[in-house]
């Protein structure tokens, strides 16, 4: 791929179409005996997506690999009976919801954080943490699989223009330099379980800083991600074909 | 960015030219973490006169400003010059014994290297780089060059259909490598990586080169052919440019767009005896 960049300035890869064979990829992985998890929120009306979600996941990420699908939910009788392919688990979680959707942010980072803790790091190598209102298209395979994967926004912008374009300077978010490096978007990212412990931990102790003073940063657990990501760069991107905003 | 060459694999390892990072980025980023890196380099019998001036351009050009330990395998210590090194790298000679033939020497490294990992750089050093003392520093060689496996295109065969590649071809060697396989042709002279996977791959390529040994059979281009294999089963992680690894001997083509590395003139057939 000539028309793209295929390399970050810190020499991770950014993985587009056309840039990798997945048969090696698929090779290296099988050798590790790897297992690799899926967190995603289904809270309140989010219940709809599940079956929209898992199937398609089901059929498309990481097909052939053994996947634990972590499904967190306030509604799990709402859940339909779905058909997991015999590598693949579901396992239900149930959350309670919260008022206020600035808090839901919040308080998925330390969900996730706290059950990584808890509970994923016995059972998985790597975890990726996805907004359930999406469907794969097409196959995400073990392409996505290293230490810090975040995913560049299809909402890229110029360094001058930044989507959380930050008026509270004082909250945790606020980024002192815009590196203008990439934007990457919240609804898809993932690593080894131990960063994305390190990662979800940094997030909600920031957004709970900004709430106590009384700060709500626009774009809220986005802001944050990308904050931690300028200080602990990804050591793969992924470009924006894993992850297309349809309202563009 | 460099639209002229390769700069990801088929496995997405980074192949790093001039023009594919930022140093400052990646200083800023490996800095803070407080590593030493150490540097392995065989000087026996001749090969010691070429000491002085790798070591006096690599205070100059390689990972200036980090914690260096040069591990200097010699016959002959005393005939190691130590010029002054910049605060925080230190010079450390490395026994060896002299043995006949240069092949001999060369297919002996990779138990040596692996022995000394063993014994004492896997306490020193979280980084080491395995490089011939035949060469010379001349551009800077920073933390773009860190990885888990790190493995050098050899100068030669960059541009070159993967057919020419030099692999060993016969299939009783346990470097064999068929025709129609094979990613690159990696160069001997430099290679490296964490220090626990070069221990690692230095311990698998000396059993291939026992394995060979014990059969009567030595691989076309001794050790190069044994790492050559590995690295086909075993992907590097990162991948460094001819850059890193040049012969002054070839003209220079447009994709390399400056050397940091390159070997020194020298008179083979002398060197050799």
């Amino acid at each position: 791929r000539r028309d793209v960049l295929v390399l970050t300035p810190w020499l991770a890869p950014i993985v587009w179409e056309g840039t990798f064979s997945r048969d090696i990829l698929d090779a290296q992985y099988l050798q590790k005996n790897l297992v690799t998890g899926v967190v995603t929120f289904a809270v309140e009306k989010y219940w709809f997506f599940i079956e929209g979600f898992v199937s398609s996941a089901n059929k498309y990420f990481l097909a052939g690999h053994p996947v634990n699908f972590y499904l967190f939910t306030d509604n799990p009788e709402k859940i339909p009976h779905l058909q997991m392919a015999p590598e693949n688990h579901l396992f239900v979680i149930t959350v309670q919801n919260h008022p206020r959707w600035q808090d839901i942010s919040w308080s998925h980072m330390d969900i996730i954080s706290s059950y990584i803790q808890r509970q994923f790091q016995h059972e998985v190598d790597y975890l990726y943490c996805m907004d359930i209102n999406v469907q794969f298209l097409a196959h995400v395979g073990v392409e996505i699989i290293d230490a810090l994967v975040a995913t560049i926004s299809s909402w890229q912008v110029t360094p001058q223009q930044d989507k959380a374009s930050e008026t509270h300077p004082e909250s945790q978010s606020a980024f002192p330099e815009v590196q203008g490096d990439f934007y990457y978007t919240a609804s898809f990212y993932g690593g080894s379980v131990s960063e994305v412990y390190k990662l979800t931990r940094a997030c909600s102790a920031g957004l709970v800083e900004d709430r106590e003073n009384g700060i709500e940063a626009p774009c809220h657990h986005e802001s944050h991600l990308n904050r931690y990501l300028l200080q602990h760069r990804p050591t793969r991107l992924l470009s924006p074909e894993y992850y297309w905003d349809t309202e563009l | 960015r460099r639209q002229d060459v390769l700069t990801v694999t088929p496995w997405l390892a980074p192949i790093v030219w001039e023009g594919t990072f930022d140093p400052e980025i990646l200083d800023r980023a490996y800095r803070p973490l407080n590593l030493t890196i150490g540097v392995t380099a065989f000087a026996v019998g001749k090969y010691t006169r070429f000491v002085r001036r790798f070591l006096e351009s690599a205070e100059r050009h390689f990972l200036r400003g980090y914690r260096v330990n040069y591990y200097i395998f010699t016959d002959s210590p005393q005939s190691i010059p130590r010029p002054r090194l910049q605060p925080g790298r230190r010079l450390l000679t490395v026994p060896v014994q002299k043995h006949p033939g240069w092949q001999e020497i060369s297919m002996r490294r990779m138990e040596a290297i692996n022995q000394h990992v063993a014994k004492e750089s896997h306490g020193q050093v979280q980084y080491l780089f395995c490089l011939d003392i035949d060469m010379v520093f001349h551009n800077p060689w920073g933390p773009e060059t860190l990885g888990d496996t790190v493995a050098a295109i050899h100068p030669g065969y960059f541009d070159v259909p993967r057919e020419q590649f030099p692999y060993e071809r016969r299939s009783s060697s346990a470097a064999f490598i068929p025709e129609g396989e094979g990613d690159f042709y990696y160069g001997g002279a430099v290679f490296g990586g964490s220090v626990k996977k070069v221990y690692e791959f230095t311990k698998i390529c000396h059993m291939t080169i026992l394995a060979d040994k014990a059969n009567g059979i030595m691989a076309a281009w001794q050790e190069e052919s044994h790492l050559n294999r590995h690295f086909l089963s075993h992907k590097p992680s990162k991948l460094l440019s001819p850059e890193y690894i040049w012969d002054d001997r070839k003209p220079k083509p447009p994709q390399i767009r400056l050397v940091r590395f390159s070997t020194v003139n020298k008179n083979y057939k002398e060197v050799r005896n």
